[in-house]
């Protein structure tokens, strides 16, 4: 493994920067005869921090939740590290191990603590020794400036607490792309903060993420790529750069006049 | 029949001087080694109820995970008919005349205990209330829950092992107790198949000494003794579960 000092955290490198991650072809869902996501294909690269915007009902977080199938396509392919996770006969846990998760709604564990919350998945699915996994968690903890929480249960956490618990307990599984699904949307305008810089050292690190978010300042700042969804479709795809400050279709220009940046 | 016999026969024992309580007293509970009536019957009922509530809690268990994977997949087409079919049966007739199918029809050839019998019937009636006990306390945990056990790579079984029963069971617990707390004091039908439990017990002293209030009163307390227990022991677990809310 390279020795990454200059960042916060690790991040697996067993592929190479660059590589295709997530290919995804075609990818639609319904619930009912409601349409939710219509013919998405993109791609995925190892090292991307790829931002969504669009407005509610635009399909942002079915498309995420797609990605590690708690949304099961109607239609489709999504190739994972070349394998394609729709197909039944895979086994969609062992992929999720490696798509890592995180939650609007934090969805801590309320009866265990912070530091079983962080160990519970590595040592019962990868079968990390105890001891390990809690030196590990511990580790993490400190990055984030939470070790003395460790013991403490969640709900005597803030949010940006809880939401950088949530982060770092993704992390323990040493995932390799994490999902973010709005993961500021539930905070107190103070605690929006705390969060962001987590999840800027990680991209910072080289972790590929998807985020989906209404914070532009982040998607600017350090998106790779934004995305911007309306109606089930990715209707324009470009760097922040050129999305923020030469967005092409009239749709966009409408949504960026009406979102503050 | 009880209540009048007791009201004719029997009068309140302060009216009484003590000598007489006294006297009546020894008759009932010390003359012939009555009290054993009321402590081999207090056996069998905390028999019967110990198992009943361990086959109950399995099978309502067992259920509840079906109907609410049911509910929450649409899978498990075929087991949830059948375990709709028994809450169905179960709860819509009373425990009582399931006692007296279970004795005289299902096992009237075969030579089965009665104490088997007995916890056979009142195992299989709990099932279906713990069931929908339990099914309503892993509905209530919220489905964010679910998705994050399964987004870190949880397979549905140990989600549900792992992250919702431990929370489901805190919710439940004190429906689950009253739950027990009912299967103890419906046992004491027991005796409509002969089966000699702690009501039965006391009703032969009643029969035998034609003198009711002494031992149908002491019956009395002794469930009162042995709910107030439970309750107890239910508190300090609550207690100890709540700790994660504080």
């Amino acid at each position: 493994m390279k020795d990454k000092n200059t960042t916060v955290f690790k991040s697996s490198d067993h592929m190479q920067e660059g590589d295709v991650l997530f290919q995804i072809q075609g990818l639609c869902k319904s619930f009912g005869k409601l349409s939710v996501l219509k013919n998405i294909s993109t791609e995925i690269r190892k090292g991307e921090v790829v931002v969504i915007i669009g407005p509610s009902g635009s399909g942002k977080s079915t498309f995420l939740r797609s990605l590690n199938l708690l949304e099961e396509p109607t239609k489709g392919v999504i190739l994972f590290e070349g394998r394609d996770i729709t197909d039944r006969r895979e086994d969609v846990n062992l992929y999720r191990q490696k798509i890592g998760m995180v939650f609007q709604h934090f969805n801590l564990f309320p009866h265990m603590t912070i530091l079983k919350n962080m160990t519970l998945a590595p040592v019962k699915l990868l079968k990390m020794p105890e001891e390990e996994a809690k030196k590990m968690a511990m580790d993490y903890l400190k990055r984030v400036g939470l070790e003395e929480k460790a013991d403490a249960y969640p709900n005597q956490l803030s949010g940006g607490q809880k939401q950088r618990i949530a982060i770092v307990r993704a992390l323990c599984m040493q995932p390799d792309v994490l999902l973010f699904d709005e993961p500021t949307s539930a905070l107190d305008p103070e605690m929006v903060g705390e969060v962001l810089e987590v999840m800027k050292d990680l991209a910072k690190s080289g972790m590929t993420m998807l985020v989906v978010t209404h914070e532009m300042g982040f998607a600017k700042e350090v998106g790779s790529r934004v995305l911007f969804m309306d109606d089930g479709r990715i209707v324009e795809e470009n760097t922040p750069q050129e999305i923020f400050s030469n967005p092409q279709c009239d749709r966009l220009k409408d949504f960026l006049s009406k979102v503050l940046i | 029949m009880d209540l009048s016999n007791m009201l004719i026969s029997s009068q309140s024992p302060s009216a009484l001087g003590f000598s007489t309580f006294q006297a009546k007293f020894i008759q009932c509970f010390v003359d012939d080694n009555r009290y054993q009536y009321l402590l081999k019957g207090l056996g069998s009922t905390l028999l019967i109820t110990l198992f009943a509530v361990l086959l109950g809690v399995l099978l309502g268990f067992l259920v509840a995970i079906v109907r609410s994977t049911y509910d929450k997949t649409g899978r498990l087409t075929i087991l949830n008919a059948i375990c709709n079919i028994y809450l169905t049966v179960i709860r819509g007739t009373p425990v009582m005349v399931q006692l007296l199918i279970m004795y005289y029809v299902i096992f009237a050839t075969a030579s089965m205990d009665k104490i088997v019998v007995a916890v056979l019937s009142f195992g299989i009636n709990s099932g279906a209330y713990v069931a929908e006990i339990v099914r309503s306390g892993i509905m209530s945990i919220d489905q964010g829950q679910f998705e994050a056990g399964r987004s870190l790579g949880f397979s549905y079984p140990s989600t549900m092992v792992y992250i919702i029963m431990p929370q489901a069971f805190k919710n439940v617990l004190p429906a689950l107790a009253n739950e027990f707390i009912v299967l103890l004091k419906e046992t004491s039908i027991c005796g409509y198949i002969g089966l000699m439990d702690l009501t039965r017990g006391g009703d032969i002293i009643r029969s035998v000494t034609y003198e009711a209030f002494l031992p149908l009163i002491a019956v009395a307390l002794i469930y009162l003794f042995m709910v107030m227990i439970l309750s107890a022991l239910v508190k300090k677990l609550e207690r100890r579960l709540r700790n994660s809310e504080r």
